[in-house]
């Protein structure tokens, strides 16, 4: 139980990141150990006492595995996390060649 | 015999690369190719309305369940699913159309089909999607497409909108993965109807220490979902992204962002999760029917005071999304309390038609600002004037879509107002219709607004000399445009029985009677 | 960047490539499988050039080159997928209808491993075309 408390501590780790940091890129930061702590906590959901890696191989003498189905999930989530934060940064780039900073203070043409 | 449910997905998906690698040879090849996919889903989804019977359950890959247990992936075509394709692909195909003539002006116009046709893709799946973690990466697919294409002219509020909009929409998704692993670790299915199966099961066990521990994470779990779904649909508490993005892209992609992504990612798995998947609790339905108020409201209070167009319009599309929102709750509260279901059918119904017709309005709405900024250049109401004898077609289909949004018979809009308003009255909600009434007006001030500052105030000499040569938009602009302004008055034949019976009535049968779409999909 | 990089490199690049194609290939054996092999291939194409550097134009080369690969690699994944609407006897889509050999051997499980090959060279492509991107903006805004 205290495992998966630790990943949601980790989450609210990342979402205080994103909520009170100034920075373009520490945001990004918060954002993508946020994304960290979820994928972890599939896995955690997955675990079955005294499990090995979900292999098949040829001599499978009674064994007991763990579930293969939260690390397919995480393989997917990996891969749109790597989407998200590669856009995040090139338009972070972009941003600080327009207004040439990245304090969020700074960055706020669009109001009301 | 049901070959054709993933075309849905691989038609706009493969489209979608082709483009991408002709285009960097040909370049006027992306254009008339994505209005020929978008065009012929829509044959499809018209095939599918017309002749097939519903639903239809399909199992990719061919597994099938393993001893009762379903082990694939599924995609269920029912009534709600088709309801919401027409209105993906019809709203899609115009707006391709429209930015024939609009994307001419920008470089690399084929990123922009192939993120176009990547985003309809995504929508598509999230629809069809019978499986709670496919209907994540299919939504993960619509909303990063849409992330590109909000800053796809490089300026600097655009790249501003679409940062806070990635933030905030990368933080929602992060909940809604976080939200699909408790519901994993609960129940151990990832399938939708596997789900509500074994959480229906586990409220009415025996022992009454596991039914009130389950029922209490399954209202955690709600809430957590109800949280990361109610930022893609723009609800009140979540709305902040939503006029920034809106307002900054460009104007056949607002008109797709407000028309139907808050819909398809928003609104709709909202509706089918809470209606088909948890069992419907009178508390849930209180949420979402308080936040579906204070949308319709507070959006239309922010929405009177602006000056910019599209941020007007932006604002707007919180306000009628809690119209829909209102209309379903209601039916949601009158089933909860077991009240008569005449009156939960009239009202989701209501919802439901709303839904069609802010999705035909808006995208019009949209698509008339962008026309206006095409010729112009300028998007603030109090700079603008006198439009109406330069641009006829432009000023008549912006009259309609706004007479349409007011709610003034005989357009569209008046009717699914009508709907909801009669149905609240009759569940006994009076505050609810009162201030429905009350929003409706001051809407219809808010579009007096636009259309007077807009086209209708005195003519400005300056449209014709200087930099500015203000003329009527180019054909395919026109045509999107009109066509839309017709539909809008032919979607109110969707009242008579006959065409209500063909569109309307599935979709509202799948939500009434929740507890059928378990049976259906699974078997048993 | 110095001669101890360059020749260290010149040695290890190959070595990286030829252990990501293992990887990818033998992915319905060992863990692994597509998505973390491309990651290797994309790895050591990108150590090439940050130890080396290169010109302006080669770039823009390159970016078009592996753009255009990974948009047909994600439309051969799409193809060989779809094929199986047309195999007589299962019109379902993503069905395997290739012939699964025995556990264990390298040439078995169907089409799995054809879906391995195109998701490797895909996400080497695409990681490249993103490192690219983000190399040629900043040459073209210090131009």
């Amino acid at each position: 139980m205290t495992v998966y408390l630790l990943c949601i501590l980790l989450f609210l780790i990342g979402l205080y990141g994103v909520v009170a940091k100034r920075n373009l890129i520490k945001i990004v930061i918060g954002l993508a150990i946020m994304e960290y702590s979820v994928n972890l906590f599939l896995i955690l959901v997955g675990y079955v006492k005294g499990g090995t890696a979900p292999i098949l191989s040829r001599n499978l003498a009674n064994k007991v595995f763990v579930d293969p189905l939260p690390q397919a999930m995480v393989l997917t989530a990996i891969v749109i996390g790597l989407a998200t934060t590669s856009l995040l940064l090139a338009i972070a780039i972009r941003l600080y060649r327009k207004y040439k900073t990245f304090d969020i203070r700074e960055i706020k043409n669009l109001k009301g | 015999m049901d070959w054709f449910v993933p075309l849905f997905v691989i038609v706009p998906l493969g489209g979608a690369f082709l483009i991408a690698i002709i285009g960097s040879f040909a370049r006027p090849f992306g254009r008339f190719f994505t209005s020929l996919v978008l065009a012929s889903l829509i044959g499809l989804t018209l095939y599918v309305i017309f002749s097939v019977t519903i639903p239809i359950v399909y199992m990719v890959g061919g597994h099938g369940p393993i001893e009762k247990v379903p082990i694939g992936i599924t995609m269920i075509l029912d009534g709600l699913s088709v309801y919401l394709l027409l209105i993906i692909n019809l709203i899609g195909f115009f707006s391709a159309f429209y930015s024939i003539s609009y994307m001419k002006k920008f470089t690399s116009e084929n990123y922009y089909y192939t993120l176009f046709c990547l985003m309809v893709a995504g929508m598509n799946g999230v629809v069809l999607s019978g499986d709670v973690f496919n209907l994540y990466v299919f939504l993960e697919m619509a909303a990063i497409s849409s992330y590109a294409l909000v800053a796809f002219g490089i300026e600097k509020e655009e790249l501003e909108a679409s940062f806070k909009y990635q933030v905030l929409g990368g933080a929602s998704s992060l909940f809604i993965l976080l939200g699909i692993a408790f519901l994993y670790w609960n129940t151990s299915t990832l399938n939708i109807a596997d789900i509500s199966r074994v959480i229906g099961t586990t409220a009415n066990s025996a022992t009454a220490n596991s039914a009130t521990a389950n029922s209490e994470f399954v209202k955690f779990v709600g809430v957590i979902l109800l949280a990361g779904f109610g930022l893609k649909a723009a609800m009140i508490p979540f709305h902040a992204w939503l006029p920034d993005a809106h307002s900054s892209a460009p104007s056949p992609i607002s008109s797709m962002l407000s028309g139907v992504l808050i819909k398809a990612i928003g609104v709709y798995v909202i509706f089918r999760l809470f209606f088909n998947m948890f069992t419907i609790s009178y508390d849930t339905a209180l949420v979402i029917t308080t936040i579906g108020t204070l949308s319709m409201v507070i959006g239309v209070l922010l929405a009177i005071g602006q000056w910019d167009i599209k941020r007007l319009l932006a604002y707007h599309s919180i306000s009628q999304m809690g119209y829909v929102v209102i209309g379903v709750g209601i039916g949601m509260l009158v089933i909860a309390h077991n009240g008569p279901r005449s009156v939960a059918a009239l009202s989701i119904a209501g919802g439901l038609y709303h839904l069609f017709n802010h999705a035909v309005f808006k995208g019009l709405l949209f698509l008339n600002a962008g026309a206006v900024e095409y010729e112009t250049g300028i998007r603030d109401m109090k700079k603008l004037g006198g439009l109406s004898s330069l641009m006829p077609v432009t000023t008549s289909t912006s009259l309609g879509a706004s007479m349409s949004i007011s709610g003034i018979p005989p357009f569209n809009g008046f009717f699914s107002k009508l709907i909801i308003i009669i149905a609240a009255i009759q569940a006994g909600y009076y505050v609810l219709s009162i201030l429905a009434v009350f929003v409706s007006i001051i809407t219809l001030a808010s579009f007096l607004k636009v259309q007077r500052f807009t086209f209708f105030n005195k003519p400005n000499e300056k449209w014709n000399r200087g930099d500015f040569n203000v003329r009527e938009v180019p054909f395919a602009m026109c045509f999107s445009m009109v066509f839309l302004a017709v539909l809008c008055l032919g979607l109110s034949l969707f009242i008579v029985p006959a065409v209500r019976d063909i569109f309307i009535t599935p979709a509202v049968n799948v939500l009434l009677n929740s507890a059928v779409y378990s049976t259906g999909v699974l078997g048993y | 960047m110095t001669i101890i990089v360059k020749k260290v490199t010149q040695i290890m690049c190959g070595i990286i490539f030829l252990y990501g194609i293992y990887i990818v290939v033998h992915g319905h054996l060992t863990p692994g499988g597509g998505f973390a092999g491309g990651t290797i291939i994309a790895g050591a194409f990108i150590l090439l050039i940050i130890a080396f550097g290169s010109g302006f134009l080669s770039l823009k080369k390159e970016e078009t080159g592996s753009s255009i690969l990974e948009s047909s690699a994600i439309l051969v994944f799409l193809l060989i997928a779809s094929a199986g609407l047309l195999v007589a006897g299962m019109g379902i889509f993503f069905v395997n209808y290739l012939p699964k050999g025995t556990i264990g051997h390298l040439i078995s499980a169907g089409f799995i491993p054809l879906f391995n090959i195109a998701v490797g060279i895909e996400v080497a492509a695409a990681l490249l075309t993103i490192f690219l991107a983000l190399l040629i903006y900043k040459d073209e805004v210090i131009k």
